[in-house]
């Protein structure tokens, strides 16, 4: 438990001393958001419509743009190896570097949503499944983010390469948490779609970590 | 024979630039993919050739 | 270790492996010939004309065919691919990277057959159905494969790195069915069913199916075919290899 604590504590810190990179992905949401009303036309109807979808596409995209250096930076070090080598099992590691990513890239874009909701014109009952089902996906994108981080370190035109393996992964959760969204402002139940999030989340946060280290083990071989 | 006529069996009642759209596509696939196998079969072979050529130097 | 796993292991050697492909594949290929030669001419001379769908319908025999062994296809590749990593051989690597480009292939093949097979039945070229986008999809993670064993040099570590994409791949593949399902019955009002239809002469049926046996052979002869490739390049510098091609 104190090698996780102490793992989280570490990457933040680290991030935090170079805010540009935590603050790019945050302003390439902002600037995506408004990229969809200037091509679309500013109809209220029709931007409140798309608001669910475009939102939680820039919420993907955005999260992608910091996967790549989940681990690179450790893999050039040393520090990888490192791990790989200590008592602590891989798993647990890289659960404590994937729940760093999440509170610098996700929870930020959950936060941060309600904001660019307004831009759309979605009510507050809406703005906040918004928040909800991206509290609920964002650390999904991380789990399985990580797991392409894993499998393209160190190659060739890895970061590329990574958002072609990662976004089809990525499209259940993008249906559910923008489905959710949708179903509240067609007066529908949305729990049936945080729930199947959540459960994705659960076998996520299991298997993920887990299939992580794996890819981790064939890079550093 | 369900067709009355060949012209019939080509027409395929309207559609037929689509079925045959279809099956063309298919057969165009497969052999593309045969062929690349083969080429590939062969350049593994003559990679090994030039390799015993180089050391039989 | 027992006598029934060193023979086991004795033939995922590819030294041993690889003249024994030689000798399958052809037979898998014949088969395929045949297969697919009665499958044609019952799906064009003896299965009726459908009711609804006219001439147009019999696009089916290719496209359900080629839909069934794209997921086939990768569900086998996720099965070696599993293989793989519990017995640490290298000839399973070696059989997933054999099987995916005809995988990829039959995905296409799927996506275009059954875009011609919607034109005149629906109106448009794509439809956001259920299967189709599946499909689609699927094709995504064909192509990831694809890319990522290209993009890593080391064999083993391309193999190693496919092998996990695949499973993990495998396992996303009934969740990403079962959300784009849901996302298709929400919106209903712009989807149309490309595999609703009428229900299906016997004839129609077994001309389908002799289809798929046949795209199941000849993915067999030719994966078996590209493994020998697989194999020559990877083992090009060892004594074996070198006898065996000249």
């Amino acid at each position: 438990m104190n090698a996780f604590v102490a793992l989280v504590q570490r990457d933040v810190r680290l991030a935090l001393r170079r805010k540009s990179e935590v603050l790019t992905a945050l302003f390439f949401f902002v600037v995506v958001a408004t990229l969809f009303p200037l091509g679309i036309g500013p109809e209220p109807a029709v931007l409140r419509k798309i608001a669910p979808g475009i939102l939680w596409v820039g919420a993907l995209l955005a999260s992608l743009l910091s996967l790549g250096r989940l681990f690179s930076a450790d893999f050039q070090d040393g520090s990888l190896e490192q791990m790989a080598l200590s008592t602590t099992p891989l798993p647990v590691l890289v659960a404590a570097k994937v729940l760093a990513h999440w509170l610098l890239s996700g929870l930020p874009l959950a936060l941060l949503a309600p904001v660019l909701a307004l831009q759309f014109g979605l009510e507050p009952g809406a703005m906040a499944v918004l928040v909800l089902s991206l509290l609920v996906g964002t650390p999904l994108l991380s789990l399985i983010g990580a797991v392409g981080a894993a499998l393209t370190l160190g190659v060739r035109g890895g970061e590329v390469l990574l958002s072609l393996l990662v976004l089809p992964l990525y499209i259940p959760t993008l249906i559910f948490g923008s489905g959710a969204v949708e179903a509240q402002m067609s007066g529908v139940a949305y729990a049936a779609h945080v729930s199947l999030l959540g459960a994705m989340l659960v076998l996520a946060a299991f298997f993920g970590p887990w299939m992580c280290s794996a890819a981790l083990r064939v890079a550093l071989e | 024979m369900i067709w009355a006529s060949w012209s019939d069996f080509w027409a395929m009642g309207g559609y037929g630039q689509y079925v045959w759209g279809s099956y063309a596509v298919v057969a165009l696939g497969l052999m593309l993919e045969v062929r690349s196998a083969v080429q590939r079969q062969r350049r593994a072979i003559a990679l090994i050739h030039d390799q015993q050529e180089d050391s039989d130097l | 270790m027992s006598f029934k796993n060193f023979r086991w292991f004795h033939w995922a050697a590819p030294q041993t492996f690889y003249p024994v492909a030689g000798r399958l594949w052809r037979p898998f290929a014949v088969l395929a010939v045949v297969l697919a030669a009665v499958a044609l001419y019952m799906g064009f001379f003896v299965a009726p004309t459908d009711f609804q769908q006219g001439e147009g319908y019999r696009i089916i025999f290719v496209h359900v065919p080629a839909s069934w062994m794209s997921m086939v296809i990768y569900l086998a590749m996720a099965f070696w691919a599993f293989l793989g990593f519990t017995f640490n051989t290298r000839l399973s690597g070696m059989m997933t990277q054999a099987l995916a480009p005809t995988g990829a292939l039959f995905t296409f093949l799927s996506l275009w057959t059954g875009a011609l097979w919607g034109k005149p039945m629906w109106g448009a070229w794509w439809v956001w159905d259920a299967r189709l986008t599946s499909e689609l999809i699927l094709f995504f993670l064909y192509m990831g494969y694809i890319a990522l064993t290209s993009a890593i040099e080391d064999p083993r570590r391309a193999d190693k790195a496919g092998g996990l994409l695949a499973l993990v791949g495998a396992v996303n593949v009934p969740i990403i069915y079962f959300s784009v399902k849901w996302w298709n019955t929400l919106h209903q009002g712009a989807s149309v069913s490309v595999t609703k239809g009428s229900s299906m002469a016997q004839t129609m049926l077994w001309a389908m199916l002799l289809m798929a046996l046949a795209f199941w052979a000849y993915t067999i002869a030719i994966a078996l075919y590209r493994v020998r490739s697989i194999i020559l390049e990877r083992e090009r510098h060892t004594g074996w290899a070198q006898e065996v091609t000249t």
